[in-house]
């Protein structure tokens, strides 16, 4: 297992030859888009130099593609950014930059996050760490998988509706969406702006709440950045911990439900009290999630016009400029969602999806408020399945959409919430369980999940 | 409830959002957000009369910052050079009208 303190006081230039030599040694996993060797390796001299300095000095990363980074391209998966050097970093980056960690290179995704396989990105799949026949899961499903194959310690992800979590669940690695509003957006590729989350992947909880620690906090560039709040904490003995019911039903695989059944019976024998909680609304919560996110999608992407920046496409009129660089640079699931946003947003049908969507999300908050009057911490499953096969779901977006029913509640209510490793299916496939906390309990469910490492 | 979307439905909403669609692309589109609008149909079942909208989670209400000058961290020219045609510090594209 490759840890941050594995790199820490090492040659920050042989750190980094060693991760671009595994990425190099990974390709048939298409985990990566591109590599920053050149930018890498300057940033290294000046770590051994001495010259820059901090926390994280010569620890070597990866972001997902959708983090504007300098010294490459950022291209969200898709054909409209597919030559794009961005001009400035994400607020994210910067920060990790500040404490001495140094980006390697860009992680596969869904083109512009949609997705929870990576099946969408423009440039091909990215393979299953533990089985390739299988999804890494997604959107952030490369960053997972250079996590889970030790290509580098840790990995940027974003996650709107599960895109951290759920591929974390799938390549057996820790992986963390924090409350809302905890990390600037700033730099990142716009989703969904009222869920839109900036996490990372790693092998441990403890990795994750010092790359958590370094990335926090208020930015002026980004007005919904939460006052300061974020800092590790140690866990608090006899947690009450609820089991959502709804996420445990006979239509959850086995081996998945008989993972988190297990890692409930630590918690018990750890002292923490654990029971059965009941969350009706979630039935609904897809749906609201598949109204309130494409509407949102399709403002953020109304940006892409082949004018500023990104592809343009020859046309001889501006109408025709605009619909043909967007039909040439998004795929399909992009434009589905797209088109699904101008729906309901459309007058005459605003009031019965949208506003009545915003109205569900109001009836969510106050189920999960009414449980944290009694319960510490909510857990369950964080999909449905292990990995599923590559090419299961493409045929059918429904289908697709099921897999995020436990990952979307926690993003709609803005909370934090983290996946952990619970063991493998009987066939070897990485299971996680989700661990949901209050709004700005982030450090909680870190603590929580640190504790119960090593403990199987 | 079943929503229909017909192939004009289509063409209204790719110009809406601004989408040149081959007419593969509309034949599929079709058929998913057919399936979509019916999966997400189902919210309304659920009464939310006398709740009031939830439009975000953070409690925040008119974040303001002081009033000084920001530099940018990119500048004019590397801003300009992003876009895909350009003339005399200009961007330039097809005729509008």
């Amino acid at each position: 297992m490759t840890v941050i303190a594995d790199y820490i006081g090492k040659s920050a230039t042989d750190n980094v030859r060693l991760a671009l030599d595994a990425a190099k040694n990974a390709e048939q996993y298409h985990a990566l888009l591109s590599l920053t060797e050149e930018r890498a390796l300057e940033r290294a001299a000046k770590v051994d130099s001495g010259e820059i300095t901090g926390r994280l000095a010569g620890v070597p990363f990866i972001a997902k593609d959708n983090f504007l980074t300098l010294g490459g391209t950022t291209t969200a998966a898709s054909h409209i950014l597919e030559n794009f050097s961005a001009p400035l970093q994400a607020t994210a980056i910067e920060r990790l930059e500040a404490e001495g960690a140094i980006c390697i290179g860009k992680a596969n995704l869904d083109a512009f996050a949609h997705g929870g396989s990576t099946e969408n990105s423009a440039f091909g799949p990215t393979l299953n760490s533990v089985d390739q026949s299988r999804v890494a899961g997604g959107s952030s499903g490369g960053s997972a998988v250079v996590v889970a194959l030790e290509i580098v310690p840790f990995a940027l992800g974003s996650d709107t509706g599960g895109s951290i979590r759920e591929p974390a669940s799938f390549n057996g690695v820790v992986g963390i969406k924090p409350t809302y509003g905890t990390v600037s957006r700033y730099g990142v590729v716009a989703m969904a702006s009222s869920t839109d989350t900036i996490g990372c992947f790693t092998n441990n909880a403890a990795d994750a709440e010092l790359v958590m620690d370094v990335m926090a906090g208020r930015d002026a560039s980004d007005m919904t950045t939460l006052p300061d709040f974020f800092g590790p904490t140690d866990v608090k003995p006899g947690q009450k911990v609820g089991v959502i019911k709804e996420f445990m039903t006979d239509d959850v695989d086995a081996d998945v439900r008989a993972r988190v059944h297990e890692y409930i019976e630590r918690l018990k024998a750890a002292g923490h009290t654990v029971e059965e909680v009941s969350l009706p609304i979630v039935k609904y919560t897809l749906a609201m999630y598949y109204i309130i996110v494409p509407a949102e999608i399709s403002s953020n992407l109304a940006r892409y016009d082949g004018i500023r920046y990104g592809h343009r496409a020859q046309a001889s009129s501006l109408a025709e400029l605009y619909g043909r660089s967007r039909d040439e640079g998004f795929v399909a699931e992009n434009k589905r969602r797209i088109m699904i946003g101008s729906y309901v947003l459309s007058s005459g049908f605003f009031d019965a999806y949208y506003l009545q969507a915003q109205k569900a999300r109001t009836l969510l908050v106050n189920e999960f408020n009414a449980l944290f009057d009694t319960y510490d911490i909510l857990v369950g499953p964080v999909a449905p399945t292990p990995a599923f096969k590559l090419g299961e779901n493409t045929t059918d977006p429904v289908k697709m959409y099921l897999a995020d029913v436990m990952t979307v509640p926690a993003s709609l209510a803005g909370l934090p919430a983290i996946s952990v490793p619970a063991g493998n299916t009987s066939e070897g496939l990485p299971v996680g369980i989700q661990l949901i906390g209050q709004r700005r309990h982030d450090a909680d469910i870190l603590a929580l999940a640190r504790s119960m490492e090593g403990n199987a | 409830m079943t929503t229909t979307i017909t192939r004009d439905d289509v063409l209204h909403l790719a110009q809406l959002s601004n989408l040149q669609l081959s007419d593969g692309e509309i034949t599929s589109l079709q058929a998913d957000l057919s399936n979509i609008l019916g999966y997400i149909n189902q919210l309304s079942e659920l009464d939310t009369s006398g709740v009031e909208p939830t439009y975000q989670v953070t409690d925040l209400e008119n974040v303001g910052r002081d009033d000084v000058v920001v530099a940018h961290s990119a500048d004019r020219e590397a801003l300009l050079a992003l876009a895909p045609d350009q003339i005399d510090n200009h961007i330039k594209v097809p005729k509008v009208l």
